[in-house]
């Protein structure tokens, strides 16, 4: 059974997203997602000052088996990548809602707002549908 | 649903994670796959291979029919039990598949040919082996195991009785025999020593539990994708199909064009390519920068051309990216690789890149 923190927010592509106390918001990969692709070997964050939109590919997970892409929750403007997952890419499976975050995003004025995105409730009816 | 190998539900008990590999429902993964790819390198892992097709094949022309129908010459099978790696083409000098063969007596050698490709293979060994008057018989009653490593070969010797243990010790590599009612064989597709056992379905339940509980570890087909990698073997479907020839897929080495009077199928294309050049090799990349290389991703070649890596991944015991690639024949020792976009600098190796457990690139 996967973890899935009540209080985050996630979307149907297994990104979660954490409201901070200065009004980014940060991003990673869910536990399931993890799981889903085992040992990461690789990971590309997005580079500080790019605009992504909503649903916009912006990092990719890499494990030994395959490369998938991570989708920008809500529009805005990256304000960080994690730089300790270019030589610790298996944090991400070791610590997915923590150390292992992939991204910090300031949402662009009349983005989709954090609290809008899915509850944990439902999130966990998408796992359950996966088989997860 | 695919077709199941008699230890499906241990694999399902095991906590697998089961894929589809060439209609057949297999175990990628237990736990982890890079734990299981550092078992076999560090100490042993055995793997359910029991998907693979074995066929015998019976009749007092044997040889002849597999001379003909054989890239590799079986006139090099002189002792008993000794096998071969080859491949088996067409007429184009195509890759119709790889396998081994074991000769066992003189009328009676074992191929094993790959899961995805039984159908093909049966229908083109049947064609070519009526004219010899051969039998061909597929064993669909035996699993097999390939148990890996460094202690690999001591650990599945105590799943057979004592006194043949010593028998089994004393194969070469590359050789196999029966002992009672399995056939034991000193073969594997890793780069580390170890056994093939090929026994009766009923068996590998038990044969798997006992391996288990003398710490071989259970290791899927991911691990066993990244182990031959490093090994630098080839992939059918990936690094050669029917498309594609021995002289441009690494496997040269595996046709004997010598006896020149044994006119095996596929001689005459692979002598017209032999004369005029072949355009393209074979290669292995190692990743310079970091990322991951992966099947189909466009190799650049400055000055020179384009090529395709075959088969890529991330190297656990290297710890970084390498590949299989078709590249131009005159490609240099530098290369770049397009990764979503970006060119990344890629060096050209001789596989293999880890041979019993050790790196072979510096």
């Amino acid at each position: 059974m996967s973890n899935v923190p009540a209080d985050l927010k996630y979307t149907k592509s297994h990104e979660w997203v954490r409201s901070l106390a200065d009004g980014t918001v940060e991003i990673g990969i869910t536990d399931h997602a993890q799981h889903a692709l085992g040992d990461l070997v690789f990971v590309e964050v997005p580079e500080p000052g790019r605009s992504v939109k909503q649903d916009e590919p912006c990092a990719v997970v890499e494990s030994v088996k395959a490369a998938s892409d991570v989708y920008a929750p809500l529009a805005g403007e990256i304000t960080a990548g994690n730089p300790v997952l270019a030589d610790a890419p298996e944090t991400v499976n070791s610590d997915p809602y923590g150390a292992g975050w992939l991204m910090r995003v300031r949402p662009a004025a009349g983005a989709v707002a954090a609290a809008e995105l899915m509850s944990a409730a439902d999130y966990q009816k998408v796992v359950a549908a996966e088989g997860g | 649903m695919g077709r199941k190998t008699p230890l499906f539900a241990l694999h399902q008990e095991l906590g697998a994670r089961i894929v589809d590999f060439g209609g057949w429902d297999m175990p990628v993964q237990y736990s982890s796959q890079i734990g299981e790819h550092h078992a076999v390198r560090r100490s042993a892992g055995v793997f359910d291979v029991s998907h693979m097709c074995v066929v015998d094949l019976k009749g007092p022309r044997v040889r002849a029919f597999l001379a003909q129908l054989l890239a590799n010459d079986v006139a090099k099978l002189k002792t008993g039990g000794k096998a071969l790696y080859t491949c088996m083409l067409n007429e184009r000098g195509g890759v119709i598949d790889d396998l081994i063969v074991y000769f066992l007596t003189e009328s009676w050698f074992r191929a094993v040919v790959n899961a995805g490709t039984r159908d093909k293979d049966l229908a083109w060994i049947r064609r070519h082996a009526a004219a010899f008057g051969v039998e061909v018989i597929e064993r669909t009653d035996l699993a097999m195991l390939a148990i890996q490593g460094p202690e690999g070969r001591a650990r599945a010797a105590e799943l057979l009785a004592p006194a043949d243990r010593e028998a089994a010790f004393a194969l070469g590599v590359f050789v196999g025999r029966e002992l009672g009612t399995w056939f034991v064989a000193r073969t594997g597709y890793t780069g580390e020593d170890g056994f093939e056992f090929m026994m009766p379905g009923a068996d590998a339940v038990p044969a798997w539990r006992k391996l288990n509980a003398l710490g071989v570890a259970s290791c899927g087909l991911g691990a066993r994708d990244t182990l031959r990698l490093e090994a630098g073997m080839n992939l059918y479907g990936n690094d050669m199909d029917e498309s594609t020839n021995p002289l441009e897929s690494g496997l040269a080495w595996t046709v004997a064009l010598e006896p020149p009077g044994r006119a095996f199928v596929g001689r005459e294309a692979l002598e017209a390519i032999r004369a005029r050049g072949p355009a393209a090799k074979l290669v292995g990349l190692v990743l310079e920068d970091r990322g991951v290389l992966r099947s189909h991703q466009k190799v650049i070649v400055p000055g020179v051309g384009e090529g395709e890596i075959t088969s890529g991944t991330f190297s656990p015991t290297l710890e970084r990216s390498i590949a299989l690639a078709r590249v131009p024949a005159a490609t240099p020792a530098r290369v770049q690789v397009d990764i979503r976009g970006k060119l990344l600098n890629a060096r050209v190796v001789k596989p293999p890149f880890v041979r019993s457990g050790k790196s072979l690139v510096t």
